[in-house]
C-alpha cells in the first residue's frame, strides 16, 4: 500500500452487508470534494464486485483495493 | 434553382428544387430532431406485489442500491403488497364487512409479515429476523428508513386498496407515497431502463 494517498475521509463499514456498504459509501463520497480521496473499510466480500460496479456506474474512480485479515480496504477518488 | 440527385430505395433519380425548399426540409428535420423523446432514463420501477418478508425485503435492497447506483427507485405496491404499507399502530373505520374481514386476515404492516417460505408456522420467520440482526442485515423497519432518507418513491395500488376496504388513514406515514392506478406506474415503468416485478 502506498504512503502517499492523501485520505480526506475515512468509512468503517465493517460488519455491513449488501446494500449498506455501498449505499453509505455512495452517500459518503458526497461529503468530500471532488478530487478528494476515501478510504472505505468493509468485510463484506460481495463489496469487491460491487465497489468497481459502483464506481463504473458514479464515475468515480478506485484507486487501490486491498485485502487483509477478512477486512477490504478500498481507496476511492471523486471524480464527479 | 438547382438540380439534386435523390435517391429513394434503389432509384436514384434527378429533382429540382430551390435553396428554399432545402431551408425548409432542414428547418423540418430540425424540429423533428428537438421532438425526439429521451430513452429510457436512469430509473428502476418494481411492482411489489408479494407480501412475503423475503420478497419485500429483496424489493427494498434494489431499490436502496438503485438509488446508490446513482439511479432513481419507484416502488409500485399492489396486491399483496399492499398490506405491507400498513401502520400497525393506525386504525380506520366506516369499513364494510368484507373490508373488515381484509382488514382482519391481511397482515398488519410490515413486521406481521413472514417468509414465503420455510416459515414453519412463523418459527422460520422468527429465526430468520434474529439471524438478520446477527449478521447485520437490515431489517424492514431500516430499509424503509434508509429508503425515505434516499428518496425511494412508494406508490400504492388505488384499485387493490378498494378491493380489499383499505384506507388512507391506515398507511404509513412515508415522505414520497402517492395513491396511484396502473397509468402512473406505466409512465414511469417506460421510463425505465430496469423493470421488476417481485
Amino acid at each position: 500500500m502506498s504512503d502517499e494517498i492523501k485520505i480526506d475521509k475515512t468509512m468503517d463499514l465493517k460488519g455491513l452487508p449488501c446494500p449498506q456498504p455501498v449505499i453509505k459509501v455512495n452517500k459518503g463520497i458526497k461529503e468530500i470534494g471532488v478530487g478528494q480521496i476515501l478510504e472505505a473499510i468493509t468485510t463484506d466480500p460481495g463489496a469487491l464486485s460491487d465497489f468497481p460496479a459502483w464506481a463504473r456506474t458514479s464515475g468515480n474512480e478506485i484507486l487501490e483495493t486491498e485485502q487483509k485479515d477478512g477486512l477490504i480496504r478500498f481507496i476511492i477518488k471523486r471524480v464527479k | 434553382m438547382g438540380e439534386i440527385m435523390v435517391q429513394i430505395g434503389e432509384e436514384l433519380r434527378k429533382e429540382t428544387m430551390t435553396v428554399g425548399d432545402l431551408a425548409k426540409q432542414v428547418e423540418e428535420l430540425k424540429r423533428q430532431v428537438e421532438n425526439v423523446k429521451p430513452g429510457a432514463e436512469d430509473r428502476i420501477s418494481i411492482v411489489v406485489f408479494s407480501g412475503d418478508l423475503d420478497k419485500v425485503l429483496a424489493a427494498f435492497i434494489i431499490a436502496t442500491g438503485a438509488v446508490a447506483m446513482g439511479m432513481e427507485a419507484v416502488m409500485f405496491f399492489t396486491f399483496w403488497g399492499t398490506p405491507v404499507l400498513r401502520d400497525s399502530k393506525k386504525k380506520a373505520g366506516g369499513k364494510d364487512l368484507m373490508g373488515k374481514m381484509f382488514g382482519f386476515m391481511l397482515p398488519k404492516g410490515r413486521n406481521a409479515i413472514k417468509l414465503s417460505n420455510m416459515n414453519m408456522a412463523g418459527m422460520g420467520t422468527a429465526m430468520m429476523k434474529s439471524l438478520m440482526k446477527k449478521k447485520n442485515v437490515a431489517s424492514l423497519d431500516e430499509m424503509f428508513e434508509m429508503a425515505a432518507e434516499l428518496g425511494v418513491k412508494i406508490y400504492i395500488c388505488e384499485m387493490t386498496m378498494s378491493l380489499m376496504g383499505f384506507k388512507k388513514e391506515e398507511f404509513i406515514d412515508y415522505p414520497n407515497l402517492e395513491y396511484v392506478g396502473v397509468a402512473t406506474f406505466l409512465e414511469q415503468a417506460k421510463n425505465s431502463k430496469v423493470q421488476l416485478f417481485i
